[in-house]
């Protein structure tokens, strides 16, 4: 059947049930709008204020949901506005298609109004970039985005459209096929013979070398990266660690992917790793990363890092192997194949002596009394007010930090937070993305003063669509990460961290026709709480935090991982 | 056991099979700007199978950084196979162009000579100039070049270096490694 080049779009986008995308429209996609104007039944549009929001919600959505995100833009600035959003993605494989178009094909490569190669841009950031040039290709090229984005290690996708491909006179030849049909289909080989999808087995030899490794350990660690959360292995990852009775850290990506309140779990590793963790990593016999690919905030020192440890690394992607850490051993494969198969022949193992050595050093998760609000009252307040599955979205710095110390995440996608790219602004663009995809769960906003200016005016998302998104401002008036590095290592010289200025949030909410609140002590706080919870709308809640506050522990960049920085108590330091 | 690498620098050739797609070829040059290393020569063919290409890039460097440029080379979709070959396990072959000055007979007489000796050949001669094509190992290419030098060279076009590896391997040959980064890629 011939159908119009756009209305093709719109059915590829429903082949992949895709109900929700995200985007900003723009003179080159006009085409495109149009179609959509068609379609509102069907494709949900969430119009943000700017693009970056856009791809950051279509990259929430996606982490929460487990389904690819969606989000459009137009040429030029629109496509640029989104790098941002594409970088977080790839950094954190999340699967998100980015549909953009470009300047006609006679104007391609004169600098014509609002052109930029966005597929050129694109290319160091997605997994794959598409510039298309046909409109008969429009199929092949929107099943084949999909299906690369959400298989094996997911990542971004951009398909970039030429206006002149998106005409109201381009027909191209079209049959609906479902996509769990079409990921197996014919057209989606011949663009591209080796985007073809295989299902290779995970080798038997590798599992059965591991299981003879974990026999001869007497101190094993584990570690639970993004790799558990992706792909959603948390159920045979937390059999795992039980049958291996061995302590588990957690990155910051591996949120969700064992639960924080777990015997087991000894809390972050790295940089702002627990005590526990990071001595478990420097006196562990063997080292079980699951999903992790040793990034320098968890491998600090690479030669020092588990150094009498033999080092087995399992991930789906074979070039995260020996990349950041010389591995003594590997498996590659998903997260929930391989452990499932370890799983069938591995017994039941007790460490008891390891997990005393190991497990007391863990500190005390109770926040001490005082009359200025802190840091971990927040998170208590919201720990014991919120609903336990409520999504939590961060955004990045000290407060991501105490968020993923203090709360406990118990599910693949409960933990929203930019770990790899490490972007500011991503909170607020997730949250409303998440709440957009799980209408039946809360989502907190957890974000600092600083980054809660990069974004804010997402705000107006959350009105517009009558978001319930609560964000927890940590208002400390600083820089509050930075501010704590030019504290320790920079001689207190702090230069250009100081955010002594406004908004006032109470009232930048209210300007948004949201309800706002300011907390300063941890009563009003817990007031602030049930009322944001309680009110209907959207709402922000502005903590006021001492400025001086650390994240502790810290250890600093390329140290040793149990050379502490900042201890885990003031006053051992 | 942990991989131990070979620390020295030495010439590596990376054969890199890749899908003959627009974009592929810098998407593959690109992940030798990132980590700031030059590449010393890139040739890019058409092999015995439709629709595949072979880019030939020699780069010096240690074992370590080649491994680890390989691997994020392998990882890339329109990628199927890369080869790392070092000057024991592989041929490797040039083509260069060169144009010299000779105006007198006896340069001529001369140039004609080393050609021969070289086994190389002249395929144009012009009152002024001959030019000289050859064929062969980049060391014999450049013996020759030198020679030239004396009678004033005009012009050099060289093609990057080729390689393959020396036996009965070749780069189709399915293996583990191979198998595991499709996993990355396309595993549902």
């Amino acid at each position: 059947m011939k159908i119009p080049a756009t209305q093709a779009i719109m059915e590829c986008l429903l082949e992949q049930e895709v109900d929700t995308v995200f985007g900003y429209p723009g003179g080159t996609i006009l085409n495109v709008y149009d179609e959509l104007y068609r379609y509102q039944g069907k494709i949900r549009h969430v119009l943000t204020a700017h693009e970056q929001g856009a791809a950051h919600a279509a990259d929430g959505y996606a982490r929460s949901t487990g389904k690819v995100g969606v989000c459009f833009a137009t040429s030029g600035p629109g496509a640029t506005n989104l790098t941002t959003g594409i970088a977080t993605a790839y950094l954190d494989s999340s699967p998100v298609v980015f549909i953009t178009c470009n300047v006609g094909e006679s104007l391609l490569g004169k600098d014509a109004f609002q052109e930029v190669d966005s597929t050129g841009i694109a290319m160091p950031i997605t997994k794959a970039a598409f510039l298309v040039r046909d409109a008969q290709t429009i199929p092949d090229v929107m099943r084949q985005a999909f299906a690369v984005a959400a298989s094996g290690r997911p990542g971004p996708v951009l398909i970039d459209f030429l206006k002149n491909v998106t005409a109201p006179t381009e027909m191209v030849d079209y049959t609906f096929i479902p996509w769990r049909e079409n990921r197996q289909c014919e057209s989606i080989r011949h663009i591209n013979a080796s985007h073809q999808l295989k299902e290779p087995e995970v080798d038997r030899q590798d599992i059965d070398t591991l299981l003879e490794m974990i026999a001869q350990s007497q101190r094993p660690l584990l570690i639970c990266g993004g790799g558990v959360v992706r792909g959603k292995a948390d159920q045979q990852f937390r059999t795992f660690a039980e049958r291996m009775d061995a302590p588990v850290a957690i990155t910051v990506m591996g949120g969700g992917g064992f639960p924080g309140s777990h015997l087991l779990t000894t809390g972050m590793i790295g940089m702002h790793g627990s005590q526990a963790s990071n001595v478990a990593c420097d006196e562990c016999d063997l080292l079980i990363a699951v999903g992790c690919r040793f990034s320098d905030r968890v491998a600090l020192d690479p030669k020092t890092f588990a150094k009498q440890a033999k080092i087995v690394q399992i991930d789906i992607d074979r070039a995260e192997i020996d990349k950041n850490i010389l591995t003594d051993h590997h498996i590659i494969g998903s997260a929930r194949q391989v452990l499932e198969m370890l799983n069938e022949k591995l017994p039941q193992y007790q460490h008891p002596e390891w997990k005393e050595r190991i497990l007391p050093l863990r500190a005390p998760s109770v926040a001490e009394d005082s009359e200025k609000l802190t840091p971990q009252q927040v998170l208590e307040v919201i720990r014991l007010q919120a609903p336990q599955d409520a999504i939590v979205a961060t955004d990045v710095g000290q407060h991501q930090m105490w968020a993923i110390k203090y709360l406990h995440f118990s599910y693949p996608g409960q933990l929203l937070t930019s770990g790899g790219f490490g972007t500011m602004g991503f909170g607020l663009g997730a949250a409303l993305g998440a709440q957009m995809g799980n209408p039946d769960k809360r989502v907190i906003h957890i974000t600092g003063d600083g980054c809660f200016r990069m974004n804010c005016h997402e705000l107006c998302t959350v009105e517009h669509y009558g978001l319930p998104v609560i964000s927890v401002v940590f208002n400390n008036g600083t820089l509050g990460m930075v501010r704590q590095w030019q504290n320790l290592i920079y001689g207190k010289r702090f230069s250009e961290t100081t955010l002594d200025r406004g908004p006032d949030f109470v009232k930048l909410a209210e300007a948004y026709g949201l309800h706002g609140y300011r907390a300063t002590n941890r009563q009003e706080m817990e007031e602030a709480f049930r009322q944001a919870l309680s009110c209907g709308t959207g709402a922000v809640i502005d903590c006021v935090l001492d400025m001086d506050e650390m994240v502790r522990p810290m250890v600093a960049a390329g140290s040793p991982i149990t050379k502490f920085l900042l201890t885990e108590q003031e006053a051992s330091l | 056991m942990k991989k131990e690498f070979d620390t020295t620098r030495k010439l590596y050739t990376l054969c890199i099979l890749v899908e003959d797609i627009p974009g592929v070829l810098s998407q593959v040059a690109r992940l030798f700007s990132r980590k700031g290393y030059n590449i010393e020569s890139i040739v890019s063919g058409a092999t015995d199978r439709p629709g595949i290409t072979r880019i030939s890039i020699e780069i010096l460097g240690d074992e370590l950084m080649i491994d680890q440029i390989a691997a994020q080379c392998r990882k890339l979709l329109p990628v199927q196979a890369v080869k790392i070959l070092d000057e024991e396990t592989c041929i490797r072959q040039e083509n260069a162009f060169v144009k010299v000055r000779a105006a007198r007979r006896e340069e001529r007489d001369e140039v004609i000579q080393l050609v021969n000796i070289f086994h190389a050949k002249v395929i144009d001669v012009d009152k002024e100039a001959l030019t000289i094509y050859t064929f062969g190992n980049p060391a014999k290419v450049k013996a020759l070049i030198r020679m030239l030098e004396d009678f004033g060279i005009m012009e050099i076009a060289k093609t990057g270096t080729i390689a393959i590896e020396r036996g009965s391997h070749t780069i189709y040959d399915i293996n583990k490694l191979r198998e595991e980064y499709d996993y990355g890629k396309n595993v549902l």
